[in-house]
């Protein structure tokens, strides 16, 4: 059993005119030590199931379906208050930005052990040498002297790291992190991948990694769902996925990467024409449809199912002709 | 190809107007006090300006209701003699062309030193923004000392009499543009660095052009919220100021000063007369500040989807 | 039309962040003592743009090269240095006699949602730059040209009476685009044009931007921190970091024998997709603050080949000893000794 299941998670916000379904049939695994990439441009649903996983959505957003297994428990069914003990103490997060996650009137310090302190009865004393301890693993050097430190007193890729280890203070198990190297730099970036490399392995945990970067996800993560308008369409081993991608979204995206492929000013980037719908106005049938160059009839009235794709191990596609499928 | 008329019917502003309640009860009554004001010499019973109308045996009957009332005092009336009704009308006449024309000067030379001072910056800044703070060291009470006294010395008593509406916009205008001022300033200083004003600068265009054609459109929504308040704000001082005499003179009351003059009436039992004036200035008020709210909202950029 | 478009030579920009007199004031060594504080955000870069190429700009936050750009078009006045372009120099001209150059020079911005205005539409925003230059253009040529630029960029041009908010991020860049090609430059400066956008969008608009280089014979400097991006719409690529240019050369050979070491460190920390992983050059230390720049080279801090001429002497930028024609600032490739 794995430690993460997610199954048939759908996710909706009550609006004026009508119910608008931001996740759509999501279903995923994830196991001690793996690490899961979730990636798809913005609008795509990817931050959503991030929320959606500690119960983070808020009105008028709600789970409307689906059932989310951690440990066997199940989380969607928790009470607020039962909800704060896996939040932040067995699941953590982290996000985007770090000068908007770290409070800039309060040092590091003290940030750590009143997240430390939330979760167990520990006192203030034995809180810093935990939070000395956990800013070693983050290879933050004299961290003593750091923890009476203000976080506009740090670079980014250093906010980064101290993020990095208060998530980490209370021993999670699995760790969500939402687009973490977005807002850093490429070589901070590396660093950053890097570490949640090293971390993932020598801590135990599991890490679910949101992103809208392929190169990231190609980097960092063993496995990786591509989402589209709310779905799931392709959910592979990122080797299998960045070798052969077979959901023409996956294909297009793969070759709209500069410095993919063909580089220099002679060739033009494949594009794929139009953009992402908003949630309000998906195509009927297959949501990718009206974008793909492989589009049937079939693809307009019926959308696809999310299977198994002969010969191709464990990977999963919802496409009706998926790219290098073999046709039997 | 739409009209203005076309698209101010899909607009935003229309849609979410009609939605509130209290915003289109509001604009109603707010318009019907307008109009009052407007048509005052046509609606008011009796012209209290007029004294050969006003008969002193007259002062202080309560309003017709109640015992000792006569009919053709709707709501009594003052000490003078004066109707109530007929001195509400056109008080608020007086009360509502202060506060609007007040807060139009205010408008005028805040949005004006707002501006330069937030775009310029430098020591045109320090200098500007320095003037507004003497400014705002002056009460409106000072200003006021100041220009009455100017004024009563230049042309006399009976001159200033005549002017006073306007000399009191003019004292209310200088007293409080520095509200203007600071909150223009501060929009402009966000605006200022934004990428579309690089952009025209890109363009060749100049400073001036800049700041009124590109920046000033991006900074009223805060002006138009503040000015709600500040018409609100300038009735009440004008109210202030012709109690202690430096405003409005006695013949020609202002809701303001017939509140404070009906005030020491109270007690002797001729409570109408400030009474009804009181709720008129307080429904007045509330329905611009309420107004203001709404549109602060409207305005939001973070609410307002399109 | 020989010669280069555009010649920056030794292009210094400093800010004074020092604030008002009082907090100039120190206490020091026994002297009362004014003291300046200033971000050196360019220190002395040289370079030149040939017609018809695109000369890209890359760096980590921090090295200076949006500065550098916006110093290029006149949006700030040099500290020390000079831009030439045509022969002519533009940094010390007037207002005035800056507008000839305005309608050969135009820029893109980084951020659609902030580089047009939200209060004009898109007719007002591009017709402006259009009626500021041509005062006797009609209306009906102001018309014509408007659904010729929108068209070229990919927005229905009936769209025109609408408001920035009622478009997508890759739409109004598109918008900005037009903007800049309304009144038909020579030269674009391009801020990070594509950062802001998502892949599939950003493909669009780097397609549409080389584009419109083929159709009008334009010459870019683009200004990006995405070294992938580089290798597609580049002829030539400078290597800057904290307002130092530390290599300078053709695309192709950047990226085939990169020479600095902090060109060699970025190349290796660039995410890849091909499945080969790659170790990451991890770079000790942190990035220096530009308020107080490193003496001699600033890479010194963070280089494992510094010695201490390093730590001493400014690098110049040289050229390497094969046929490719980059150009280093670095000693230890000077030397032979990296």
């Amino acid at each position: 059993m794995s430690l993460l299941e997610v199954k048939n998670l759908e996710v909706s916000f009550a609006l004026r005119h009508g119910d608008l379904v931001a996740l759509n049939d999501v279903s995923f695994t994830l196991d001690k030590r793996e690490r899961l990439g979730v990636v798809g441009e913005s609008g795509a649903g990817k931050s959503v199931t991030g929320f959606a996983v500690i119960n983070l959505i808020s009105k008028p957003g709600r789970i409307s379906k689906g059932e989310i297994l951690f440990d066997g428990q199940r989380l969607d069914q928790l009470s607020e208050k039962e909800m704060r003990e896996i939040r932040g103490n067995r699941i953590s997060m982290i996000f985007q930005d770090p000068m908007m996650t770290l409070n800039p009137v309060l040092t590091i310090g003290t940030q750590m052990v009143e997240t430390l302190k939330a979760h167990r009865k520990i006192s203030t004393q034995e809180a810093r040498e935990i939070a000395i301890s956990k800013l070693e693993l983050v290879h933050i050097p004299s961290p003593e002297r750091r923890l009476t430190q203000y976080p506009h007193e740090f670079s980014g890729g250093m906010r980064q790291r101290i993020i990095i280890a208060i998530a980490l203070i209370t021993e999670p198990a699995i760790i969500i992190a939402d687009e973490p190297t977005t807002a850093l730099d490429v070589t901070i970036q590396a660093e950053i991948m890097d570490l949640l490399t090293e971390l993932c392995n020598s801590q135990d945990m599991g890490l679910m990694l949101i992103t809208h970067d392929l190169g990231v996800v190609a980097e960092v993560t063993e496995r990786v769902l591509v989402m589209y308008a709310g779905k799931i369409i392709e959910n592979a081993k990122t080797a299998d996925l960045v070798a052969n991608p077979m959901h023409p979204y996956t294909k297009g995206l793969m070759n709209a990467l500069p410095g993919h492929g063909t580089c220099d000013r002679d060739n033009r980037l494949q594009q794929i024409p139009g953009s992402m719908p908003n949630l309000t106005e998906i195509a009927p049938g297959c949501s990718f449809h009206p974008r793909c160059d492989f589009c049937q009839d079939i693809c307009k009235e019926t959308a696809p199912e999310l299977r198994k794709i002969a010969g191709s191990g464990d990977r999963l596609v919802s496409c009706h002709f998926p790219v290098g499928e073999q046709v039997q | 190809m739409q009209t203005r008329r076309q698209k101010f019917k899909k607009s935003y502003l229309l849609y979410s107007f009609k939605r509130d309640k209290v915003a289109m009860v509001s604009f109603s009554i707010l318009a019907l006090l307008l109009l009052a004001a407007l048509f005052a010499p046509l609606l008011a019973p009796y012209n209290p300006y007029d004294p050969t109308v006003i008969d002193i045996m007259d002062s202080e009957l309560p309003p017709s209701w109640m015992e000792e009332g006569e009919p053709r005092f709707f709501l009594g009336t003052d000490i003078q003699g004066r109707d109530l009704v007929s001195t509400m009308l056109y008080g608020l006449r007086i009360s509502v062309l202060i506060g609007i024309g007040a807060v139009i000067l205010q408008a005028v030379i805040g949005i004006s030193v707002g501006l330069t001072a937030g775009y310029l910056g430098g020591k045109i800044d320090a200098v500007l923004m320095r003037i507004a703070d003497v400014q705002l060291s002056f009460s409106t009470l000072m200003v006021a000392i100041i220009v009455s006294a100017i004024v009563q010395l230049s042309f006399g008593v009976g001159r200033y009499e005549q002017l006073a509406v306007p000399i009191l916009i003019v004292i209310i205008g200088i007293a409080e543009w520095p509200q203007y001022a600071r909150t223009v300033r501060a929009s402009v200083l966000g605006e200022k660095n934004k990428e579309y004003v690089e952009a025209a600068r890109v363009v060749g265009l100049d400073s001036r052009r800049i700041m009124f054609s590109h920046i000033l459109p991006n900074t009223l929504s805060p002006v138009l919220v503040i000015s709600t308040v500040q018409v609100a704000n300038a009735v009440m001082s004008e109210a202030a100021l012709s109690f202690l005499g430096l405003g409005m003179p006695v013949s020609k009351p202002s809701i303001g000063s017939l509140i404070d003059a009906g005030f020491e009436y109270i007690f002797s039992g001729a409570w109408w007369i400030t009474f009804f004036p009181a709720v008129l200035l307080i429904v007045f008020i509330l329905v611009i500040n309420l107004l203001g709210d709404w549109l602060r909202d409207v305005l939001n950029p973070k609410l307002y989807k399109g | 039309m020989n010669g280069p478009i555009v010649e920056i030579d030794n292009l210094v920009k400093y800010f004074d962040i020092s604030g008002g007199f009082l907090e100039q004031l120190q206490f020091k060594s026994g002297k009362i003592q004014l003291h300046k504080t200033e971000v050196k955000a360019v220190n002395g870069v040289s370079l030149e743009i040939a017609q018809g190429e695109t000369l890209a700009v890359v760096g980590e936050s921090g090295c200076g090269k949006s500065t550098l750009a916006r110093t290029v078009m006149g949006l700030y006045p040099p500290t020390s240095g000079s831009v030439v372009y045509r022969g002519e120099r533009i940094d010390t001209l007037s207002a005035r006699q800056m507008l000839p150059y305005r309608q050969r020079m135009q820029m893109i911005f980084q951020d659609p949602y902030a580089s047009l205005n939200p209060r004009k539409s898109v007719r007002q925003t591009l017709e402006e730059p259009l009626r500021f230059h041509r005062k006797k253009i009609t209306a009906v040529e102001v018309d014509e040209r408007l659904s010729e630029v929108m068209e070229q960029v990919g927005v229905n041009p009936a769209w025109r009476h609408r408001f920035p908010h009622e478009f997508s991020g890759g739409q109004r860049q598109r918008i900005a685009i037009a903007r800049a090609l309304v009144i038909d430059p020579e030269f674009i400066v391009a801020d990070e044009p594509v950062s802001a956008l998502d892949v599939s969008i950003q493909a669009q608009i780097l397609n549409l931007l080389m584009d419109a280089q083929d159709q009008r014979g334009l010459t870019y400097l683009f200004i990006t921190h995405d070294l992938s991006v580089v290798r597609h719409v580049a002829t030539r690529v400078a290597v800057m970091y904290l307002g130092t240019l530390c290599e300078l050369a053709s695309t192709g050979g950047l990226y085939a024998t990169p020479y600095h070491p902090y060109t060699r460190a970025l190349l290796s920390a660039i995410p890849r997709v091909d499945g080969k992983k790659r170790k990451h050059i991890k770079l000790p230390g942190e990035i220096p603050t530009p308020i107080n720049l490193p003496s001699g080279c600033v890479f010194h801090g963070r280089c494992i080949h510094a010695d201490d001429r390093c730590k001493r002497e400014i690098p110049q930028l040289l050229s390497v000893s094969d046929s490719s024609g980059t150009r280093v600032a670095c000693h230890g490739i000077a030397e032979g000794r990296i």
